[in-house]
């Protein structure tokens, strides 16, 4: 059965609260989530105190001012500090997003609370281990397949048909979308996830490809494709504003069309 | 939850995982004739209510009267079976969603069979022993 309480290891205890930073006047809350393989402990909330004078606005400036000035044990991803890399994804405030696009002033009440993407097993702190959600995506076999002589430039498309892959080619594969779905949580070992269904059909979509039907075969499967009961949370969740749960309705249309 | 503790500990590759048995080839029949019946049911619901309006608080002899009229008997019929089929898939769906023990799920997804099918037979029985005024 679904499980709804956390295992006992899981389960977080009271955290550490450390001091104000002194000389600061003014002051943003954060309790962040922490676990170390190492010390065999439950994982708690800490809550720290940035100083908001010292630190840049978004969420991630603030944990990297943590990390530098409080407690560099503090464990998370993060890369680009642009919203271009995917690796800062975590969930904030309740909501899966990246760090660095959302800003600590856009959280109203009290304190910025900072939690992994859930429904992953943790490596460290933030830190998600997404093996399989890559394993997804590899599945989807997201690559051009052709089978016609490859052309002395390269394959031409028009513009129409290069419109067809907007709304699709701009995924990060963050995780936020496929972290905040309950059917995804569920069967995470079966269902493929609205991130690498989204990335399934930007392939499906693209006229240069040549294997549409064989990708089609491959997604029609009661659970890799039929778990999504357009529950939107990707949509809400995706931090460049796409819609996942639209791409999936296509494939899913897609699979009709070719039967009816 | 912790990455070493991850339940199903194996030395199979993740990508061996996902990929499991293969894809099923199957489920596009489900999706479409639920969609199919909740139109049906859509359509059919206001004649339903209609002919359950015009039955409540008469006796046995003017349902059979109503319900003999064949319009008013297919009505009552194909209600029947769009909702029973419609109830089946959804059950069957819920189901997958939320029972993993496989052998538990396998009797489940009998049992919602066996349910569906005798609900629909002994209504599509009451109604057509009414109808047909026996």
């Amino acid at each position: 059965m679904v499980e709804f309480a956390l295992p006992k290891n899981s389960k977080i205890t009271g955290g550490k609260t450390w001091p104000k930073p002194a000389g600061a006047t003014e002051f943003r809350e954060f309790r962040v989530y922490r676990w170390n393989p190492d010390d065999g402990k439950n994982p708690s909330v800490d809550t720290y105190y940035v100083d908001t004078h010292d630190c840049g606005p978004m969420v991630l400036d603030g944990l990297i001012w943590i990390k530098n000035h409080i407690d560099p044990s503090l464990t998370f991803r993060r890369s680009c500090r642009e919203g271009v890399c995917g690796s800062c994804a975590m969930n904030i405030d309740g909501q899966n997003t990246l760090a660095c696009t959302r800003s600590m002033h856009d959280v109203k009440d009290g304190a910025v609370k900072i939690n992994p993407l859930p429904h992953q097993p943790v490596v460290k702190d933030l830190v998600p281990d997404l093996t399989n959600f890559y394993a997804q995506y590899a599945s989807i076999e997201p690559w051009l397949k052709t089978t016609s002589p490859t052309p002395q430039k390269e394959w031409r498309q028009s513009h129409e048909d290069r419109e067809k892959l907007d709304g699709l080619y701009e995924c990060i594969l963050c995780a936020c979308c496929s972290t905040s779905c309950p059917s995804y949580w569920w069967n995470s070992d079966r269902y493929l996830g609205p991130a690498a269904l989204l990335q399934a059909n930007r392939w499906v979509s693209d006229s240069r490809d040549e294997a549409t039907g064989e990708r089609l075969d491959n997604l029609e499967d009661p659970f890799r494709l039929y778990r999504c009961h357009t529950i939107m949370n990707c949509a809400k969740a995706c931090p460049k504003g796409l819609n996942p749960a639209e791409a999936i309705a296509e494939l899913k249309l897609k699979m009709v069309e070719r039967q009816i | 939850m912790s990455a070493a503790d991850t339940p199903k500990r194996s030395m199979r590759t993740p990508l061996g995982r996902v990929r499991n048995l293969g894809a099923a080839h199957s489920g596009t029949s489900d999706f479409w004739r639920q969609r199919l019946t909740a139109v049906a049911m859509v359509l059919l619901m206001i004649p339903v209510i209609v002919v359950i309006m015009m039955l409540l608080g008469r006796n046995q002899a003017y349902a059979k009267q109503i319900l003999g009229s064949l319009p008013v008997a297919i009505i009552m019929l194909l209600f029947i079976i769009a909702s029973a089929w419609h109830m089946k898939i959804g059950m069957q769906v819920v189901i997958e969603d939320y029972i993993h023990n496989e052998k538990l799920k396998l009797v489940s997804i009998m049992l919602n069979n066996f349910f569906s099918i005798a609900v629909a037979l002994a209504s599509i029985y009451a109604i057509l022993q009414l109808s047909s005024g026996v």
